[in-house]
């Protein structure tokens, strides 16, 4: 390959940039004597590499990119479209204050109609629907700055985007876990019990202990507790877990991959936030444990990017594993932030870009127990269903306990965690059921991609079999509740608008049907009936039956819901 | 060339897999694919993306078929043949499917020299109609940046195969990649340089491989422009290459006695279709005629 650039050096801060993270020497340039060879294996650098260019400089110069083709040996066009995939990156010049504003389904409701003031911009779900309002504010600069903040109302917002200081906000546990000090919780059983970065209080509270207990029963033993325990996955796809442990360790293939999958985007999730914001050793652990069982050599933490407390409190944590020995010799553990791309937590999408390509999904067959990250066999897994490995190893719980994010009309919003089998009724009844005033309109389960449902569905009852038999999912377990004050078309053209701009775009059903989806919403909303509906069920239908990921297949269920069963065009 | 590992080459049968194929039992060699299967691009099953020389990318959903127990429809072009299998090709569901993406193709994008288009709008009941005067498209200014060949992306239906061809797969220049995302993901040199700015070495192996007439040599480009371009009255003869030794493979495309455009087959055993500069782009002299 001839690398051809435009030799307009990047300025002094973007090469500091890129420099603290490919190192200062510049001799593994790009026609060394392996021809590039050794540059190009540290592709898997380009997404740390140009977060910190735009955590410097705010955006990512062409030069920036010719210099980093030049240290990596990828083509700048190569790079520019790994740039330009991603909705936190810019390759304009921008303010180093930015301004994300959640315009997704709650926070929406909960700031009225939002005109956002000069420098702020709409932002997809922000993971943070038990405090929204949400935004993230980013500061670039040296060292960059970035900061999730709720509850942020008007004038807040105006003030924040014409730059007024932000200070760290204060950590919330009991305000996103309202059960909290409850002594029957398993999986959020440490929220709100002091510094969740306290090791020695972690291990006093019976941490490593199911790692000690998974060293003695070895992986066999540890795979056989998961699979009598059923757990299923818990990002949205309930496969069986211990199937996926035995068919990573059956591969001849090394090194392994574990991926944990924190790529939370689902809009209305936040469960696997509050769950690493309260119990980040426990997460740790929990990986430990699954490359144990699964023969992993190398962990993975791939990890929205609209999550800097997280990423901190986690990259705390890893530091100290290590430093106890638990990390480091026979498995370790890397973070790879996301940078604004929903598409990222599908699990083939997400080796792409930790490898740094475009987060497109991959074909399968192959799947990720055969050719995953790296081309190695991978298990990848969400964090509520790694969280749950140790308590089922200490044969402490089933897997039953299941996390509930509740937003919208209800008096406590926030994450509950809950043995599957109570009605969805009582659900809402914990989160101390709907507001002073409200009355239920509908109950969007499952996320963007799942369904809505009718207030009568409150008798619903909530475990797999149930859920499924309805034709529902729990997906990743939202629940919003919406009342009458909602606007649900609106809610659902919001939802059109997140899956056309989230979709990849490499599959025809979902890059143009996402498009065309929105546009019949809008002539629906704006009163035009005739042929409507119908040609949108058509859209729907394609989109679900051909495209190539669960993206597209998923992104018509909650219109066709609210469309068929809630009839909002024919009121 | 063979991919059959040497070990087992002369010894051993081919190791077959047994399916059935729109209720026909069919034994193919295992690792063919649904749509090798079904008679490759001659076959019934329509397809929009896939190249004879390029990995398919299963981009456009033209050819999927139901495979039974699959809860999506499954993209023939790439998904290999396993045992016991039972494959419909033709079914309501499947003819839905290829309805909605020729649909959703023929309002966004402009499919006017893309093989088979109108044959299979009717055969699938295609109603561009529909989807109204608004409706969003892709269509934006031609780039002429250069004197060999012209970049018209109204016409991309987003393929990969010219990305690939210029990237991993045959040239390994990478100057084209998709930049972007969703309705607005792109063919895309790095910042929208122009190609004399780019690495690109005009081998025209995207050109080549364009199945929408999106990238045009500018002769013909010039040619269709001006209305002359005219592919009843060309005759395509086969010839090799004079400029080096490698012997590559021509097709010259002849109207009125002038050499209008050259490729190379796609089955060639030396170019697998691909040229370089000279020989894609370099027959004026052959018919440099006195006057
Ligand atoms: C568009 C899309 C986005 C996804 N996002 C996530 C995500 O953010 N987190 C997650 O755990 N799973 C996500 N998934 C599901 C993953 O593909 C995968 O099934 C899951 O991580 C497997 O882990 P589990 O078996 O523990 O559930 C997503 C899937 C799709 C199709
Ligand atoms: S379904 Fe959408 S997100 Fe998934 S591969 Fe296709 S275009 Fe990309
Ligand atoms: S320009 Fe042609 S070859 Fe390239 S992606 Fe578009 S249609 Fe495919
Ligand atoms: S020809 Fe198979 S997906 Fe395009």
């Amino acid at each position: 390959m001839d690398l051809k650039t435009r030799e307009v050096e990047p300025t002094p801060a973007e090469r500091a940039a890129i420099d603290a993270v490919l190192g200062t020497d510049e001799s593994q340039g790009a026609h060394d004597r392996t021809g590039g060879q050794s540059s190009r294996v540290r592709r898997h650098l380009l997404l740390p590499t140009l977060h910190a260019l735009n955590d410097r400089v705010g955006w990512i110069s062409p030069p920036a990119i010719d210099h980093v083709a030049e240290r990596l040996d990828v083509s700048p066009a190569e790079i520019h479209g790994v740039v330009t995939f991603y909705g936190l990156f810019s390759t304009h010049e921008r303010p180093a204050r930015q301004v994300h504003v959640c315009v997704d389904l709650v926070c929406r409701i909960e700031g009225g109609t939002r005109i956002l003031p000069d420098g702020a911009h709409p932002s997809p779900c922000l993971g943070m629907c038990e405090q929204a309002p949400a935004v993230l504010v980013t500061d670039a600069g040296d060292p960059g700055r970035r900061t999730a903040m709720g509850g942020v109302m008007g004038d807040q917002l105006k003030e924040l985007a014409a730059g007024m200081p932000v200070s760290a906000p204060e950590r919330r546990t009991t305000a996103s876990v309202p059960q909290a000090a409850d002594p029957g919780l398993v999986l959020l059983r440490r929220a709100g019990g002091g510094d969740p970065l306290d090791f020695d209080a972690w291990v006093a509270d019976g941490g490593l202990r199911a790692l000690d207990r998974a060293r003695e029963v070895g992986p066999e033993g540890v795979i056989e507790l998961i699979d009598a325990a059923g757990l299923l996955g818990r990002g949205g796809a309930a496969f069986p877990t211990a199937r996926k442990w035995r068919a990573v360790r059956g591969q001849g293939a090394t090194p392994r991959h574990l991926v944990c999958n924190a790529d939370e985007s689902e809009p209305g999730t936040f469960k696997d936030r509050v769950l690493i914001e309260n119990d980040p050793f426990a997460l740790l652990e929990s990986m430990t444990i699954a490359a144990l069982a699964a023969d992993c050599a190398r962990g993975w933490i791939y990890l929205r990017g609209e999550y800097p407390g997280v990423e901190a409190t986690l990259m705390s944590a890893i530091e100290r594993f290590r430093a106890e020995g638990i990390l480091g010799a026979d498995f370790d553990i890397t973070i790879r932030r996301g940078a604004g791309a929903y598409i990222c937590g599908e699990e083939t999408a997400i080796f792409n870009s930790i490898e740094g390509f475009r987060g497109e999904p991959r074909n399968k067959p192959p799947y990720p127990f055969e050719v995953g990250l790296f081309g190695a066999p991978t298990v990848v897994n969400n964090v509520e269903t790694l969280m749950n490995v140790p308590s089922i190893v200490l044969g402490r719980t089933t897997s039953n306990r299941r996390l509930f994010c509740l937003s919208g009309a209800v008096a406590v919003p926030g994450v509950y965690e809950v043995e599957l089998g109570l009605t969805l009724g009582d659900l809402i009844g914990l989160a101390g059921g709907l507001r002073p005033g409200s009355e239920l309109q509908a109950i969007l389960l499952g996320g963007a991609a799942g369904r809505y449902v009718a207030p009568d569905a409150t008798d619903l009852v909530l475990d797999d079999d149930s859920i499924r038999a309805a034709g529902l999912t729990l997906g990743s377990g939202v629940v919003m509740v919406v009342d009458q004050h909602v606007d649900l078309v609106d809610q659902i053209r919001r939802i059109a608008a997140f899956f056309r701009d989230e979709s990849c775009g490499q599959c025809v059903p979902c890059r143009v049907g996402t498009v065309r989806q929105e546009e019949v919403l809008e002539r629906l909303a704006n009163g035009v009936r005739d042929g409507q509906v119908e040609l949108l069920a058509d859209i729907g239908r394609a989109m679900t039956d051909a495209s190539i990921c669960g993206l597209g297949q998923t992104a018509h269920h909650a219109i066709e819901s609210a469309v068929v069963t809630l009839g909002v065009f024919r009121r | 060339m063979n991919d059959v590992p040497v070990s087992i080459r002369d010894t051993d049968p081919l190791p077959t897999v047994t399916a059935t194929i729109d209720g026909a039992d069919v034994t193919v060699a295992a690792g063919t694919t649904i749509l090798q299967a079904c008679g490759g691009r001659d076959g019934e099953i329509p397809t929009l993306c896939y190249g004879d020389t390029i990995t398919p990318k299963n981009a456009c959903r033209l050819c999927v078929v139901e495979v039974e127990g699959s809860r999506a429809l499954a993209p023939a072009c790439s998904r290999p043949v396993e045992a016991d299998m039972v494959v419909r090709t033709r079914s309501e569901r499947v003819d839905h499917a290829r309805r909605m993406v020729l649909e959703f193709l023929g309002s966004s994008v402009d499919l006017s020299l893309t093989a088979n288009v109108t044959a299979w709008n009717a055969q699938y009941g295609v109603d561009l109609d529909r989807y109204g005067a608004d409706a969003a498209t892709v269509a934006r200014p031609v780039k002429v940046d250069n004197d060999l060949y012209v970049r018209d992306y109204s016409k991309c239906i987003l393929c990969y195969q010219c990305v690939d061809a210029c990237g991993e797969q045959w040239q390994h220049s990478f100057v084209i990649e998709i930049a972007g995302r969703g309705f607005d993901a792109h063919v895309s040199t790095e910042h929208d340089v122009t190609l004399p700015d780019s690495a690109c070495v005009y081998c025209g192996n995207c050109i080549q491989v364009c199945p929408t007439g999106a990238l045009v040599p500018a002769v013909e480009f010039d040619m269709r422009a001006a209305g002359t371009w005219d592919e009843d009255r060309q005759v395509v003869t086969e010839t090799i290459c004079g400029f080096c030794g490698v012997g590559c493979g021509l097709e010259l495309h002849v109207q009125d006695n002038t050499i209008v455009k050259v490729t190379s087959p796609p089955d060639n055993p030396i170019t697998h279709g691909n040229l370089c500069i000279k020989g894609r782009f370099g027959f004026q002299h052959a018919q440099n005629r006195p006057g």
